[in-house]
């Protein structure tokens, strides 16, 4: 083999009562890619952890619910402990392709990027949001590019991959909820080079999503919050 | 010494004796015990002072002194519910941390025992 080692991968899901869609996710992941599949359960009560489990998933168990951003805290924490290279985080809902995932990874391993996400507005898209989702993510694109520069069509996705570097910072600083527009902020300190490329995204297959019309006031609150207070601050 | 005088005095001596005997049977730490107890005192002082109580309202502009009473009362209660929302968050860190390390130890822990895979 070549010189460097071949980077260790690890594709991660946040999963909360998935237990009717997450197996299906988690063998074709294993069908199509040799990566290590990582389930973190966040307190789930019924059984997504015996399922993915089942399916051939390492699955870590949250005792309690930590919200989306904790969870996948967690699986950040793994990967660095366990001395992962890249970890790609998809939902566990069915809603990304996995045929997409090699594109996400693509620029972190040609060393052209240390995080890359997937959009859903990029390229040809078939994805239409109601008014007020497109209004919400109209306002998180100016506000991303106003506080830190990115030129970003997705802000919100969950679609995303990251290197070393970005494990290592995000395990320790990652925010609780609703941390995709906040993660800006963290790339942007450690002056990471964010790059988005196309990606699909289907309706649910299963589930809700874990955004409400009340959800989504409080999201656009809190992540002005945050950009605002982040010009106050350093990072310890 | 009137009336309103001697009640606003007792309730004060009470909080300041409660908190302290709370402290005592370790039920409320130290540290969460110093703002309730100089409240209480500060309290106490303007309460059985009544010259420096008006001295006070005086110099904030206040004409009617009792009204200077609620606003003191008003900044500790403020300041020990923020107090109060710092250590939530504080706690919400510490235990999101915990969970998210018990499940990191349960997964090497199972991984321990398990039969070696196929």
């Amino acid at each position: 083999m070549s010189a460097p080692a071949s980077p260790r991968i690890l594709v991660c899901m946040p999963a909360w009562h998935e237990e009717r869609s997450i197996a299906a996710i988690v063998l074709a992941l294993r069908d199509k890619l040799p990566y290590d599949i990582l389930v973190v359960n966040d307190g789930s009560l019924d059984d997504t952890s015996g399922t993915a489990r089942r399916a051939g998933a390492i699955v870590l168990d949250l005792p309690c619910n930590l919200g989306i951003g904790g969870a996948v805290q967690t699986a950040f924490l793994y990967a660095r402990e366990e001395g992962y290279d890249i970890v790609v985080r998809i939902d566990a809902d069915g809603q990304h392709e996995i045929a997409d995932i090699p594109a996400v990874l693509a620029p972190i391993l040609e060393g052209r990027a240390d995080a890359v996400i997937g959009s859903r507005f990029l390229g040809e898209t078939e994805y239409r949001g109601t008014f007020m989702r497109r209004f919400g993510i109209r306002y998180f694109c100016t506000l991303v590019r106003t506080f830190t520069g990115y030129r970003v069509t997705d802000p919100t996705s969950g679609f995303f991959a990251i290197n070393r570097k970005l494990i290592e910072f995000y395990s320790q600083h990652y925010p609780s909820d609703y941390p995709e527009v906040d993660a800006y902020i963290l790339m942007h300190h450690l002056k990471a080079r964010a790059t988005e490329v196309p990606a699909r995204m289907y309706a649910r297959a299963e589930g809700k999503s874990s955004i409400t019309s009340l959800g989504a006031v409080y999201y656009m609150v809190k992540v002005t919050l945050s950009f605002i207070i982040n010009c106050l601050r350093r990072f310890g | 010494m009137n009336r309103v005088t001697i009640i606003a005095a007792l309730a004060a001596m009470a909080l300041v004796g409660y908190i302290l005997e709370m402290v005592r049977r370790r039920k409320l730490r130290e540290e969460y015990s110093i703002l309730w107890l100089s409240g209480g005192l500060v309290m106490l002082v303007l309460v059985l002072r009544r010259d420096w109580l008006e001295i006070a309202s005086q110099a904030v502009g206040i004409f009617y002194p009792p009204s200077f009473l609620f606003l003191v009362a008003i900044f500790f209660i403020l300041l020990i519910l923020i107090h109060f929302s710092i250590t939530v968050s504080r706690l919400y860190q510490m235990n999101k941390r915990i969970a998210q390390e018990i499940a990191l130890l349960k997964n090497r822990a199972a991984s321990n025992h398990a039969p070696t895979p196929e």
